[in-house]
């Protein structure tokens, strides 16, 4: 990608072209792990969004320092910091969320998104599109963890931010696993349909990346 | 002791499978399973990596980190020596056994960023598991991501044959499908309380 192209182009790519979970489906694990509520989506994704960020606008300062050939392994070690930062951040002032999802947090680390937008942009330009990148592609991710969660919430517990909104639990399935999975394909079949739809796409979303 | 062991092993495979429980190693998962030829290669690769992975995690967080109170360095540290021994591995095979290099070789380079080699030192050092207990759960959990990877291959090559809706092809019918699996693992649950 070049530089002429707008910052706010850059940001749409990232919240809908190439929306991290459900265009490029990397990353799937915590969007199918920690939506089975909009608070515990929210803040995973709160957590993406600044490691996201924070590894963009380091690798893309350091990005006349690294040596090429030990380029992935100083992108790695960026990313853990960033995480480990994170965890301690959690861990400190979320304590029951971080019970439930620690595991996951810890485990940011190895999401491809990360990596793949430090090499495939922020090693190659210059600090605000790099900033921008990431703060679009962790907005992206942000927004499709909530929108599970509010299906996945109001199905199963009926609530939405842990304020009850219908009585009794209306469809219990969708918080446990299974919904998890049923959640994901089905938003994916639904924004591939409307993709066929309404802008002439192939609708083929979510290829053979891994 | 050796009950606790099997247990932690039963309930890693089965209970707690990392794909239909824990929801890791998705990427994985859906990645590979087009072919049963690079689902079993994967399942291979991945047991072995867990367990030296397991193994070699353990010894430095119970004797480095530990006695010098470095626990919250694990990610970094854990990562690091993931990535130090898949690169070592890679450069190993290569040389001493060409052949299964050329087989699983390009499964070792996938190993790096994946949640669920990186899973099993952090969860043996939440519980502070012994060492046989860390082994028990990497190979259980080996073997039960192992166990996932056939199941949803033997299903995706029968799946080339139907008619799936368009916008539905590919991943999302997938995904559904990993639920109906998913479903049939919750059966499990119950058999062993941890």
């Amino acid at each position: 990608m070049s530089n002429n192209v707008s910052l706010g182009t850059l940001f749409k790519n990232g919240v809908f072209g190439e929306n991290p979970v459900f265009r490029l489906a990397l990353s799937l694990c915590p969007a199918v792990a920690v939506t089975s509520g909009v608070k515990n989506g929210f803040l995973m994704g709160a957590a993406v969004l600044f490691v996201m960020t924070m590894t963009n606008v380091t690798v893309s300062l350091l990005r006349n320092f690294i040596n090429p050939k030990v380029r992935i392994p100083s992108y790695v070690f960026i990313t853990a910091t960033w995480v480990t930062v994170i965890d301690q951040v959690m861990s400190a002032y979320q304590r029951a969320v971080y019970k439930e999802m620690g595991l996951y947090i810890m485990l940011i680390v190895a999401f491809a998104i990360i990596l793949s937008r430090a090499e495939m942009f922020a090693s190659k330009n210059k600090l605000l599109p790099s900033f921008v990148d990431g703060v679009g592609m962790g907005v992206g991710f942000l927004l499709a963890l909530m929108l599970l969660g509010v299906f996945r919430e109001f199905l199963g517990k009926g609530s939405l931010w842990g304020a009850q909104i219908l009585p009794g639990k209306p469809l219990l399935i969708a918080i446990m696993p299974t919904g998890g999975f049923f959640a994901m394909g089905l938003v994916m079949g639904w924004l591939n349909w409307i993709d066929r739809k309404f802008f002439g796409g192939t609708g083929g979303g979510g290829g053979g990346h891994h | 002791m050796w009950q606790h062991v099997l247990t932690i092993f039963i309930a890693s495979a089965l209970i707690n499978n990392f794909v239909f429980t824990r929801y890791l190693g998705l990427c994985i998962f859906f990645g590979v399973t087009k072919r049963m030829e690079t689902a079993i290669g994967m399942s291979f690769t991945f047991t072995a990596v867990m367990l030296v992975e397991a193994v070699l995690n353990w010894v430095i967080y119970t004797y480095v980190m530990v006695p010098y109170h470095l626990g919250f360095l694990k990610i970094v540290i854990f990562i690091g020596t993931v990535a130090a021994f898949v690169q070592a591995a890679d450069t190993i095979m290569k040389k001493v056994a060409p052949a299964l290099y050329y087989k699983l070789g390009i499964y070792l380079a996938l190993i790096v960023t994946n949640c669920i080699i990186l899973a099993v030192p952090l969860l043996n050092a939440d519980e502070n598991y012994s060492l046989f207990e860390s082994m028990a759960l990497a190979v259980g959990s080996g073997l039960g991501f192992s166990l996932a990877l056939i199941i949803m291959a033997s299903i995706r090559e029968k799946l080339e044959l139907a008619d799936v809706p368009k916008s539905f092809q590919g991943l999302p019918i997938s995904f559904v499908l990993t639920g109906l699996i998913a479903l049939a693992f919750l059966g499990f649950s119950g058999m062993i309380t941890l």
